[in-house]
């Protein structure tokens, strides 16, 4: 039941860096990421994630059905791509090098290869350190690290409410699924569409009405403690920055810096070798 | 800080726990391989006609952003965003509907799934695949259709599981003028 943000504890120089450092580091990356169609940078990024892997010592074993689930995702979102834009590519890179045709609209160009594999490079630049951030970061420091960055108190609060209560609702969920299943409710295949939403309504009406009465206890239980009578609070698990901290940090604003840079350079986010 | 303000902290958080595991858990299998029927979407109109838009906006960012989170590829920001726009639309059309006095009936029904269905053609129709391209450069056609489906799988969703909620909500709460005074 446990273990869905799969924090593993290992003595680590990433484990050593503090929530806020990581936080502000995956946010930086993956914009860095997430902004540039640069073949060049985009390779890049995995050999780094990678070499992070081995320092961090997480195995590939602790994430293997994460990074299983994620890979499927990426196989189905770049089928279905080539399914629906055959010649994506070639719009977006202006030119067309024919490969061989599998009849209809449906020619496999060079161009269109070439996206593909910026597709995959950027789940392979993101994926790596998504999981590197869960995987040795503490929940509850989590939500420090977002008050840290400049999130509001009220907010981080909420998101680490939210994350305590995860374990609480899922066993509450699971035991009601089974009291209302001892009654003859079903929710499997056999049923038809209705009947199963109805039969889901039968669980969550129950799950989501006592959930409310949580509210009220919880809210009273701050007032009580005077929450939100000061404009700033501090957190058990917050942390004061290192030396690695900061370096960590800069390093990832160079990432970044250089994507914004090579955006420049190549005069928009495609970088064409197509053109050359 | 006024009571208020805690208690939607709280409803945030709870909201965005109850959303992240019906996302995460209670996905029915739809006959479309590889797509689930996502349940959430009837508990984040259900929060957000109860809380208001801000706590509608914030069940939905933070809900699906951990969702995405514990999947590892990420957050896929494009639709993050597009749960948290259907939040605001929900919250902000359910004004009309005083849900914590017990009143929801086929007037407020109407109102509600006539919000829902603008609030998700909106999310999914609109926001959604247009942030997909301006963000992640992704074919137009394709996550149009993508955004359509999604729409409206959750439509149905919601329609259902959403007035379920509303209705045994408001069954649970004494309704304004209820009680005489005797004479």
């Amino acid at each position: 039941m446990n273990g869905i943000f799969n924090y593993i504890d290992r003595e680590s120089p990433i484990h050593r860096l503090t929530g806020a450092t990581k936080l502000v580091c995956l946010l930086l990356w993956s914009f860095a990421a997430m902004m540039t169609y640069d073949t060049r940078l985009l390779a890049v990024l995995p050999v780094i994630s990678i070499v992070l892997f081995i320092v961090s010592k997480i195995r590939l074993r602790d994430v293997r059905f994460m990074l299983g689930f994620t890979l499927v995702f990426m196989v189905l979102n770049n089928v279905l791509v080539f399914l629906f834009a055959p010649q994506h590519g070639v719009s977006l890179y202006g030119t067309k090098h024919v490969l061989f045709s599998l009849g209809g609209n449906y020619v496999v160009t060079k161009e269109q290869l070439f996206y593909h594999l910026n597709l995959v490079l950027k789940y392979l630049a993101t994926i790596p350190i998504v999981l590197l951030f869960v995987c040795t970061t503490q929940p509850s420091e989590f939500a420090a690290s977002l008050n840290r960055i400049g999130v509001s108190y009220s907010i981080a609060y909420s998101v680490s409410l939210a994350l305590r209560y995860i374990p609480d609702i899922q066993r509450e969920f699971h035991e009601i699924s089974q009291a209302q299943q001892a009654r003859g409710i079903e929710m499997s295949k056999k049923q038809s569409l209705v009947k199963r939403l109805k039969s889901a309504g039968a669980i969550l009406i129950p799950l989501i009405l006592s959930s409310m009465d949580r509210i009220e206890v919880i809210s009273n239980a701050m007032l009580l403690r005077g929450f939100g009578k000061n404009k700033k609070r501090t957190w058990y698990m917050g942390r004061p920055f290192r030396k690695w901290d900061i370096l960590a940090m800069m390093l990832c604003a160079l990432l970044l810096a250089a994507s914004v840079w090579l955006n420049a350079r190549n005069g928009g986010r495609f970088w064409n070798p197509f053109l050359a | 800080m006024k009571n208020n303000s805690v208690r939607t902290i709280v409803a945030v958080g709870i909201g965005a726990a109850l959303f992240f595991v019906l996302g995460r858990f209670v996905a029915i299998p739809s006959p479309v391989p590889n797509t689930n029927i996502s349940t959430q979407y009837g508990l984040l109109a259900f929060m957000a006609a109860l809380f208001g838009p801000v706590a509608g906006a914030l069940i939905g960012l933070i809900g699906h952003a951990l969702i995405d989170f514990s999947y590892g590829w990420g957050i896929w920001w494009s639709w993050v965003i597009a749960s948290a726009i259907f939040g605001i639309i929900m919250g902000l059309a359910s004004k009309r509907i005083n849900l914590a006095d017990g009143e929801f009936s086929t007037k407020e029904i109407l109102t509600f799934n006539v919000a829902q269905v603008i609030g998700h053609v909106l999310a999914w129709g609109l926001f959604a695949p247009v942030l997909d391209i301006v963000m992640y450069a992704e074919p137009a056609n394709k996550v149009f259709v993508q955004g359509l489906v999604g729409g409206l799988a959750n439509i149905v969703t919601t329609a259902i599981i959403g007035t379920l909620l509303c209705v045994a909500y408001a069954a649970t709460k004494p309704k304004k003028g209820s009680l005489k005074e005797e004479k």
